[in-house]
């Protein structure tokens, strides 16, 4: 392969390889999220983000009385179906 | 940046990637089960034996089939009041079987120690009867005739829930004879 070759090629390798790194993070968004029954992990404690869970439930409802939207904090109304 | 492929070429390409993606959610898409379709045969082992809808349905009872997780706070609050319908209903003709969606049985057990249950339990590890009955909510709850068909669906339990989800099992067990 001579090297004008080489160089004429090159965009389109690179363009491949990134269409092949594109592929595997849009496949991220495809994945199936876990089911209502399939949340025994994110439940657990160590699963929280805070480490105070009345400082927790204040700050939720803050954030609920203000936003209008509430949940996507740990299981609870995250799909729990329960609030 | 030089784009390598043509502008016709590029709109095939991302045809393509919407139809992949479109057809990999879709079948992802589980079907629920909804109310008058007949409920999927469940088998399982349970502390106290085999559990199945067919046991229930020879004997001509209804079923009030119950999914739950020793993680689930609502579940446990349901517990008590399944013990309720349980001694109520019981020898009316109501069976309950809650089924716990667990994938460690030891996690169901330590829950019924501390959260004892007078109806029948059944351990589902695989998370496949949740799956095939499409339970999109924790707890979800569903009362079948014993002809085998789904009449009520609850999902989630709060404790004012209790009444009138007592009142529809008692309706609907009055409305169609045993």
């Amino acid at each position: 392969m001579t090297s004008s070759r080489l160089l004429y090629r090159a965009p389109t390798r690179i363009a491949l390889l990134l269409l092949a790194l594109a592929s595997q993070v849009i496949s991220g968004c495809a994945m199936q999220p876990p089911q209502a029954f399939e949340k025994g992990n994110l439940a657990k404690r160590e699963m929280t983000l805070g480490s105070d869970p009345l400082e927790d439930a204040f700050n939720q409802h803050v954030y609920f009385s203000k936003e209008a939207a509430s949940g996507g904090t740990g299981v609870g109304g995250g799909g729990c179906g329960c609030n | 940046m030089i784009w390598p492929l043509s502008l016709s070429r590029r709109g095939r390409a991302a045809r393509l990637v919407a139809v992949a993606v479109f057809a990999a959610l879709a079948s992802h898409a589980a079907l629920a089960v909804a109310v008058g379709d007949d409920a999927p045969a469940l088998s399982l082992g349970g502390p106290q034996g085999s559990i199945s809808l067919a046991a229930a349905r020879s004997k001509g009872e209804w079923t009030y089939l119950d999914f739950w997780a020793s993680w689930c706070g609502p579940c446990k609050q349901s517990f008590p009041w399944m013990n309720d319908m349980h001694a109520k209903y019981g020898n009316k003709g109501l069976r309950i079987i809650a089924v716990s969606v667990d994938t460690r049985s030891a996690d169901a057990d330590r829950f019924l120690a501390s959260n004892p249950a007078s109806f029948a339990i059944a351990y589902d590890t695989t998370g496949d009867t949740p799956r095939r009955y499409g339970v999109k909510a924790m707890p979800t709850s569903m009362l079948i005739d014993p002809s085998g068909r789904v009449v009520l669906i609850h999902a989630g339990f709060k404790p004012d829930d209790r009444s009138a989800l007592e009142d529809a099992i008692k309706t609907a067990m009055s409305r169609t004879p045993k």
